[in-house]
């Protein structure tokens, strides 16, 4: 039965064939949750959040432009909500407060949608936005950057400014100017700080309680675009993601690279780390699921699914019943 | 009962000289013993069959009693029919770890994966491949023979001089001539050993390493230049989801009817993630034997990496990467 496999699940994926799919680490087995007859291209999931803090809900927003309400209680498809459509570009941030929903699409619309009633609040965040997220602590709070747009922070309540905008850096060592291009954005839990990583191989720190508004932490790893970014649960570490399928766990008091994950063969494009165990979950175009223990670096599970995945949604719940995560490195 | 064994278990451990006396132990004595027994009583078994005992080293042919001798040949073909079956030896393929991504033929999702990715246009009969080759800057001698062996066996293809220009720039410029095909060969010391073939509209990018090219007037007992004909193509041995994506990529290469009249095929062998190239012409001599010719150039490529879009080294997403201290770690694991 649908609900008895959804109610198992702890880690959910949405793929570029617009499925759903479910893991559950403890059974070992990976579930499809959608209609086989009327798969399409244009479902692909872009943007995946938890609709409710108990998480009981997953909310999948696809390419054409829809919003699909997921519960894993029931393990059906319970509402489906039209956020926009393609023109305006792809999904780049979903996020849930109180009543509303946000949404943010690439061409820098930013709505927030009431439930119940069909008027929004729209903001412009400028063109050509890659992410758009949420600060966990403070939910009327989102942050978005892209390409050649900067870091804003932006507060839902006074819409009309954001109430922190980044400044580029300084010029280079040849006098010439730095390009933007912020992709993944993650707020730091118990203070003000964002973290956000660019593809430009840099990952930086931004602190809006400082009269500076450059970044105030500046790292570089790596070659290639860091696409995915996640912060564990113990502090002062953050996991970043390139397109050549390199995972490092960089230190964020200096700056230096603490260590890699190794294993992956394609473009990381979902990372999340758990919100309390020492565990990180990443999916990209090679078509696994990773999940690797961030204590010794050791891959602890593979899977394999077979549609390339956009995704990765971690539940807050103990992965594994049995308590010691070592153990087991069975593939599905 | 269990005095029983308990008795016999410590007689045999007493002749085999053995003091202590564990349960674990008793058993697996117990077993060989009873094995040398049965082993002796087989070898007993022969000598009574044998008669007289013959000295060691003897051949049947020395009897020279004509209806003994004819006995003894009978009884030793006897023995050689009982022997053991002939074992499989062990090869690299037979040990290979099995790949979890290898495609099930049943499976719907791959199905529909394939049936909508980047080559469903070329699979479902909308265009047509037009390709277009061309090499690295400044290309020597044996590259520019290569490719203008390789623009012979590939229909409609064509050969350009690159002219140091930017593979950004080219590409959209080939899109709207509509070509669907990229191919470039990378020269390094007057010799080929690259290829990054691009598939044109959005398509995945996948960059080979070349080895082991032997031009035309190099094959040995070869027939006379390929014709205009379209050749049939034959992709062997590409089971994993990757090998997948590779496989559709060379066959998109060729148009989709081949001209059996033309008798030419050219086959992609997958070995060892190692991929050979061949191009023959076949003719059947009878119904169950072929003779067969190679013509054309013969390379083999190895698999680097491949991207997800056209050519963009430096910003684009790659969908697998070879990266050979993680992959190349296991003499028995493939990827392809």
């Amino acid at each position: 039965q649908m609900s008895a496999k959804s109610q198992i699940c702890s880690i959910w994926l949405g793929s570029e064939t617009g499925i759903l799919k479910g893991v559950s680490l403890t059974k070992k087995q990976a579930f499809n949750f959608c209609e086989m007859s009327c798969l399409s291209r244009d479902q692909e999931v872009c943007v995946m959040a938890w609709g409710d803090p108990h998480e009981s809900e997953v909310l999948v927003g696809s390419v054409n432009g829809t919003v699909k309400t997921f519960s894993t209680d029931k393990g059906i498809f319970t509402a489906t909500r039209e956020c926009g459509d393609p023109s305006q570009g792809r999904f780049t941030g979903l996020a849930v407060t109180d009543s509303s929903m946000i949404t943010c699409v690439e061409s820098g619309l930013l709505k927030v949608w009431k439930e119940g009633s069909t008027e929004t609040v729209e903001i412009n965040v400028g063109n050509g936005i890659c992410r758009m997220q949420q600060n966990p602590s403070q939910r009327h709070r989102v942050a978005t950057g892209g390409k050649e747009n900067p870091l804003k922070v932006w507060d839902l309540e006074r819409p009309d400014k954001p109430i922190f905008t980044a400044k580029n850096v300084a010029h280079d060592w040849l006098d010439m100017r730095v390009p933007v291009w912020v992709r993944d954005i993650g707020f730091i839990p118990d203070s003000d700080k964002i973290v956000t990583c660019t593809g430009h191989h840099q990952v930086r720190v931004y602190d809006p309680s400082t009269p500076q508004r450059r970044p105030v932490l500046e790292a570089r790893f790596g070659e290639y675009p860091l696409t995915a970014l996640s912060l564990p649960a113990s502090q002062g570490t953050v996991v970043v993601g390139n397109t050549h399928g390199e995972l490092a766990i960089l230190d964020l008091r200096k700056g230096l690279v603490r260590g890699c994950l190794k294993g992956l063969a394609g473009a990381v494009r979902g990372l999340q780390c758990h919100p309390s165990l020492p565990l990180v979950a990443s999916c990209g175009l090679d078509r696994f699921l990773r999940v690797h223990s961030l204590e010794d670096r050791s891959l602890q599970h593979k899977v394999y699914l077979k549609s390339r995945l956009n995704c990765v949604l971690l539940s807050s719940r103990d992965l594994e019943v049995s308590g010691s995560s070592v153990s087991d490195r069975a593939s599905f | 009962m269990d005095s029983n064994e308990a008795t016999t278990s410590e007689s045999v451990s007493k002749k085999k000289g053995k003091t202590k006396k564990v349960k674990r132990k008793v058993k697996s004595d117990e077993a060989p013993v009873q094995e040398m027994e049965q082993a002796e009583g087989e070898e007993t078994e022969k000598k009574s069959e044998s008669g007289p005992c013959f000295p060691p080293t003897f051949s049947v042919s020395e009897i020279k009693n004509k209806q003994r001798r004819h006995s003894m040949f009978l009884k030793l073909k006897e023995e050689k029919r009982k022997a053991p079956p002939k074992e499989v030896p062990k090869t690299i393929e037979n040990q290979r770890i099995y790949d979890e991504t290898t495609v099930n033929p049943e499976d719907e999702e791959v199905a529909f994966d394939e049936g909508t990715d980047e080559f469903s246009a070329y699979f479902n009969r909308l265009t047509n491949p037009k390709v277009l080759i061309t090499t690295s800057d400044r290309p020597r001698g044996r590259t520019v023979r290569f490719c203008e062996q390789l623009a012979t066996v590939i229909p409609h293809a064509h050969v350009y001089y690159r002219r140091g220009l930017a593979l950004k720039r080219v590409i959209p410029q080939c899109v709207s001539r509509g070509f669907t095909y990229l191919m470039v060969i990378n020269e390094d010391r007057k010799v080929p050993n690259g290829l990054v073939l691009c598939h044109l509209p959005d398509g995945p990018t996948a960059h080979f390493k070349v080895s082991n090219v032997r031009l035309r007037k190099e094959m040995k007992r070869r027939g006379k230049d390929p014709t205009e004909h379209v050749p049939e193509v034959i992709l062997n041995n590409f089971t994993t989801r990757l090998g997948h994506s590779i496989g559709r990529m060379f066959a998109a290469l060729f148009p989709h009817d081949p001209q059996f009249v033309g008798r030419q095929v050219a086959t992609f062998h997958n070995q060892r993630d190692f991929i050979f190239f061949r191009f023959h012409r076949y003719i059947f001599k009878n119904e169950k034997k072929v003779g067969i010719q190679e013509l054309g150039p013969r390379f083999t490529l190895k698999l680097r990496s491949l991207q997800k879009g056209t050519f963009d080294s430096k910003f684009g997403e790659y969908e697998w990467v070879h990266k050979r201290h993680e992959m190349d770690s296991s003499r028995r694991k493939f990827h392809l």
